[in-house]
């Protein structure tokens, strides 16, 4: 295996938020999709992820993707109790604009944009940014989000007791810092590993 | 074996806090899992124990945190130069994120430029330059990941990282940034709800 950084073919760069499929080129070599064993499949655990090269090049560690992907899936598919689908996914949507990761946002804001059908409410805050008024609910939501996603982190008690006054409870204030926290850890590999294109067929998260 | 979040947030078995996290019983197991796969990896070829955490202890004091910091020098107890000289490149590289550039067009108006954070030369030698460049990757992904290239991987490759390293460099770094913010959040909440 030669170790090297890859460029990326020809491709037109997203210069804005956006909620358009996006697609997402390795800056380094994802596993070749023939080289997957047994242990790589169980660690993308959707099978459909060996076509991503996102997912391929994170399976280089296979233990660390797939508890990666069950803690993922868990923070933000549980129906459980806690915060609605939606409210989770603005949550990641809100930490990606903020880190700045046009890639991340562009899914988690389509997945917000679904589940709410607020689809202005979410397009004012890709275009607007994280000071976007949305709603009481939402701006509290966004706002702890972003607290949170600071370094160093600026989350403290008023956070807790503005979401409390839109109506969440504690395992809905969990979710909110569940789903927050795990944008800030998307995020880093998103940005770091490769770079978003607006050309070609979709990827996912 | 104890989890990890739950003992740096001090969250009690059969507490209130305990029985919502409970409600993800899948996201806890598997954030455990990852540190438990970063921290007593199967292979130590691309990336040391000794590296993974110095990496995570540098982390932790970028963000200000000392009680987690603690935790992730603990295990460098026997290397006591490696933690002084990770705490002295720590001390340098304060900042305030998230930071960076945007590609070039609407977005530029929301450039907010910060620094690429170099480590001093005498500490960079007590480090090696393989740790060292590390570490400067570290903070940008830390600080200021939308500012990450290729030429920023190309470096961590010519200081001797493999790929298969440094996607376990990015791991380790971005499960921190998850794993530190989920600790502090409990914390608030548990300190809110007393």
């Amino acid at each position: 295996m030669s170790d090297k950084v890859l460029t990326p073919p020809e491709h037109v760069e997203p210069v804005v938020f956006t909620r358009d499929q996006l697609d997402w080129l390795p800056w380094l070599e994802p596993m070749a999709e023939q080289d997957l064993s047994a242990r790589h499949m169980a660690a993308l655990v959707d099978a459909a992820r060996a076509k991503s090269p996102y997912f391929r090049l994170l399976a280089r560690d296979p233990e660390v993707l797939e508890a990666r992907t069950r803690t993922d899936k868990d923070i933000f598919y549980n129906p459980e109790a806690g915060l609605p689908r939606a409210e989770r996914e603005l949550a990641a949507a809100a930490t990606s604009r903020f880190n700045g990761c046009i890639y991340c946002a562009s899914v988690h804001a389509r997945f917000a944009a679904t589940y709410s059908k607020r689809v202005e409410d979410v397009d004012r805050l890709l275009a607007k940014g994280v000071d976007a008024d949305l709603d009481a609910r939402w701006n509290a939501i966004v706002a702890a989000s972003v607290a949170l996603t600071s370094t160093p982190i600026a989350f403290g008690p008023e956070h807790i007791d503005r979401l409390r006054e839109v109506g969440l409870d504690d395992a809905a204030i969990v979710d909110v810092i569940n789903a927050a926290s795990f944008f800030n850890w998307a995020n880093r590999l998103m940005l770091s590993l490769g770079e978003p294109s607006a050309t070609g067929a979709a990827a996912s998260r | 074996m104890a989890d990890v979040i739950d003992t740096l947030a001090n969250i009690a078995p059969d507490s209130p806090l305990d029985r919502v996290r409970a409600q993800r019983p899948q996201a806890r197991v598997h954030a455990q899992a990852t540190y438990d796969s970063l921290f007593k990896p199967a292979s130590e070829g691309d990336a040391s124990k000794r590296e993974r955490f110095a990496i995570a202890l540098f982390v932790a004091r970028l963000h200000g945190q000392q009680e987690i910091a603690r935790h992730y020098g603990s295990f460098l107890e026997g290397d006591a130069a490696l933690q002084e000289a990770v705490r002295t490149a720590a001390a340098a590289a304060e900042a305030k994120g998230p930071y960076g550039q945007y590609p070039e067009g609407p977005l530029s108006a929301e450039d907010t430029p910060g620094p690429a954070h170099r480590i001093a030369a005498p500490v960079r030698e007590q480090l090696g330059s393989r740790l060292a460049a590390a570490l400067e990757h570290t903070h940008m992904l830390v600080f200021h990941p939308r500012d990450a290239s290729p030429p920023h991987l190309q470096a961590l490759i010519d200081a001797g990282w493999s790929v298969t390293g440094i996607v376990v460099i990015s791991q380790l770094v971005a499960f921190l940034s998850y794993q530190i913010r989920v600790v502090s959040g409990l914390r608030v909440l548990k300190a809110r709800s007393a």
